[in-house]
């Protein structure tokens, strides 16, 4: 499946190698060559269009040693995939079947759950290809709904995480002294505190009903009219906010210390030299050349979260009914394990096939945005 | 917007407001009577680290007049970066920090000016170089994104006319195809190269003040050549002041007008540069003097100064060099040198700057 990349790798490695040889192309213009340095390497042009050869910036570089990584690949396919299936799949599915996550259906009053491909009747279906749960309602509608959640909950609060975070450490590390030792000392506090103990606060004395009243008030004041969120929708924002505001500490640490030793590079230098002003250096100087460990974070960090998320939702503090997700699905066929266990086993294995992949594709992404591996 | 344009060079002269421009005229023609772009006075820059006080920079004095061109020389941890740096004000504080002195640079004093001040003053009428053409350039952008950063900055250029200005500087210190290689990234030039680029960045907004840090001694020495040549010619062209610091005197030898030796932070000696040369002042230039190989006399072994510049947070009382010195004699561990004047412009700072000197003529034979 990813021959196809690495070919293509090691074609555009050849044109880089066979470069000495000089361009054939009768239409290229003539190269001017004014000194010794000129040399013919230093003109790398394309044997096939004559055309000089395209910037290959060092995203490029690691991108292409990435697809070399033939289990960050399986990540990378594996997250892709689930991710487009929560994206299509509710919808799908209900254009299908009919089912969506919440839709109880009539015979529900039965009140059973069928196993995998099995319809009421008990002979072979492909209405339910996971079963359904206790109340009838179809499990692959139910997990790929849950899946958007899951994902939505963990890619906003890692961005809530990563903005926070980059942020923090980048000033902290860049200014050092006595500013750094203040804020670097909020974040040790921060540390201390169980991360758990933060959210479940956030969540318990803030909850959802809350904040409907009061942004229904809010509403109200402006002259907007209705406000359109429901408490189930607000409790889910709250819980972005609440997970990202808790994982941005290693965040800031790791980009600190990245910006402490990126800040007497001679390149910094040379830009406080141009007179560019200090926030300029810190995010466009600084900011993108500390971007690998940054990377290989983020796509750790988003598992944990998502692991978080589910925690806090088998708990029952996270997501609300109606909507679900991969740790409130789990939670509740954990109810009836012995009973039903497809209940339990097909959330979970999605959810531990998406965690591998991310820690697959984040091992990988280290590998290949390492600076000690671009020497070989 | 453009403050504090000098007048006598029309390119600036053009961009310059018309409303600013009596009061500055006024204001400069003043201080311009004596033809001094830079005077540095008496500047002392300290480091406070936890082996004590390390005077990196102790009391240096110059002056350099419009499109003149000033050597320091110096071996390694002389002081010869941090005194530039002083400059610009880019001391990294804490630890470092300028304790005394002043930068007078075209009529105000550098040190006196605000954060905001200075950033306008920086890449705009003051620009550096640095010696490693590899570092210096940020890895993760582009070089026209560089580039642009300075003129869009300074000059207030739009995107498409930084670009433009971006090519027309690249075409103009030599590198080819420069509208297509503006938009690659530092590692895909050679070295020589990514230092042809980081002069095109400094000389982009047309300064007054070029101040090169040992710009050559990351290349090999036929880029060193084709880079001091460049940097002469395009120092003819604009009419730019330069500072060349080097370890290398056969750098300045044929690019300077004069020359600042320095050893522990302090000006040793200070002249012409065909002066010094002929007729060094001080035991130490001499010695610098003496271990450039000459590859027209057969020498064997060639010269070195014995032992190590001295430890800056340590210094004794008496002349720093004095443990090195061929010469020294009592009154040298003593007692701190004077700085001698032994010409109009050449001054030595040695106990005995008056007899080395008398000693010194031709004895380098310089052919």
């Amino acid at each position: 499946m990813n021959d196809k990349p690495i070919k293509q790798d090691q074609d555009s490695a050849d044109e880089r190698g066979l470069s000495s040889t000089p361009p054939s192309a009768p239409a290229d213009p003539p190269v001017i060559q004014i000194g010794p340095e000129f040399a013919i390497a230093e003109d790398v042009r394309s044997i096939v269009t004559g055309e000089p050869v395209a910037g290959t910036s060092l995203w490029r570089d690691a991108w292409r040693r990435l697809l070399k990584n033939k289990i960050a690949v399986f990540g990378m396919i594996v997250i892709i995939v689930i991710a487009l299936a929560s994206l299509v799949g509710p919808t799908a599915i209900k254009y299908a079947t009919g089912y969506t996550y919440d839709l109880i259906p009539k015979e529900s009053a039965l009140n059973k759950s069928f196993p995998p491909f099995r319809g009421p009747d008990g002979r072979f279906s492909w209405t339910h290809p996971m079963g359904t749960d206790i109340a009838g309602r179809d499990i692959l509608a139910r997990v790929l709904s849950g899946g958007q959640i899951s994902l939505m909950v963990a890619l906003i609060s890692t961005l809530v995480s990563l903005v926070i975070g980059v942020s923090y450490g980048a000033v902290a590390g860049y200014l050092g002294g006595r500013i750094d030792d203040v804020m670097m000392r909020i974040v040790d506090v921060l540390y201390s505190l169980p991360y758990v103990i933060i959210v479940i606060v956030l969540l318990a004395l803030l909850p959802a009903e809350v904040w409907v009243t009061w942004l229904g008030l809010l509403f109200k004041y402006l002259g907007l009219g209705v406000h359109p969120m429901d408490a189930s929708t607000v409790q889910l924002a709250e819980l972005f906010f609440a997970l990202g505001a808790v994982s941005w500490l290693t965040m800031a640490r790791i980009v600190r210390g990245q910006v402490m030793s990126l800040k007497h590079q001679e390149f910094v230098l040379a830009a406080r030299a141009t007179g560019v002003s200090t926030p300029k250096i810190i995010f466009r100087h600084i900011v993108p050349n500390a971007l690998g460990p940054v990377i290989v974070y983020t796509t750790l960090t988003i598992p944990t979260v998502m692991l978080s998320e589910a925690f806090l939702s088998f708990l029952g503090l996270g997501v609300r009914p109606p909507r679900v997700s991969w740790g409130s699905l789990a939670a509740e066929g954990a109810q009836s394990l012995a009973i039903y266990p497809w209940q339990l086993i097909f959330p979970g294995v999605t959810m531990a096939l998406m965690l591998f992949s991310l820690n697959f594709l984040g091992d990988g992404l280290r590998d290949a945005l390492d600076p000690q591996m671009r020497k070989g | 917007m453009a403050v504090n344009d000098r007048r006598s060079r029309s390119l600036i002269g053009k961009r310059m407001l018309p409303s600013l421009t009596v009061g500055l005229l006024t204001r400069m023609s003043l201080m311009n009577t004596n033809g001094n772009l830079l005077k540095v006075k008496d500047l002392r820059t300290y480091f406070e680290t936890e082996d004590g006080t390390v005077k990196a920079v102790d009391g240096i004095s110059f002056e350099l007049k419009q499109g003149e061109t000033l050597g320091i020389v110096g071996e390694s941890g002389s002081g010869k970066s941090v005194a530039n740096l002083s400059l610009m004000r880019l001391i990294p504080d804490p630890p470092g920090k300028i304790v005394s002195g002043s930068i007078i640079f075209d009529g105000c004093d550098i040190l006196k000016l605000s954060s905001g001040e200075v950033r306008r003053i920086r890449g705009k009428r003051i620009a550096m170089i640095f010696q490693d053409p590899m570092t210096s350039l940020n890895p993760f952008m582009r070089v026209s994104k560089q580039m642009m950063e300075v003129t869009r900055l300074h000059l207030g250029h739009t995107r498409e006319e930084a670009r433009a200005h971006a090519i027309k500087m690249l075409e103009h210190v030599g590198i080819p195809d420069a509208s297509e290689r503006v938009d690659s990234y530092p590692h895909e030039f050679s070295g020589g190269m990514r230092q042809r680029v980081m002069i095109a960045m400094a000389l982009s907004c047309q300064p007054e003040l070029l101040i090169a840090d040992e710009p050559t001694t990351a290349l090999d020495v036929t880029i060193q050549a084709q880079i001091l040549e460049l940097i002469k010619t395009l120092k003819a062209e604009t009419g730019a002041s330069v500072i060349l610091i080097t370890h290398d005197l056969g750098v300045v030898a044929g690019i300077t007008d004069h020359i600042l030796v320095m050893y522990a932070g302090k000006v040793f000696e200070q002249a012409p540069t065909s002066e010094l040369f002929e007729q060094p002042g001080n035991p130490y230039t001499r010695g610098l003097l003496r271990s450039v190989p000459d590859p027209t006399s057969e020498q064997g072994r060639l010269y070195q100064i014995p032992g190590l510049p001295p430890d800056l947070a340590h210094l004794s009382a008496g002349c720093p060099f004095a443990p090195r010195c061929e010469r020294a004699e009592d009154i040298c561990h003593r007692d701190y040198p004077p700085f001698v004047q032994l010409t109009t412009e050449h001054y030595s700072l040695c106990h005995f700057a008056n007899e080395v000197y008398a000693e010194s003529p031709g004895q380098e034979g310089t052919t």
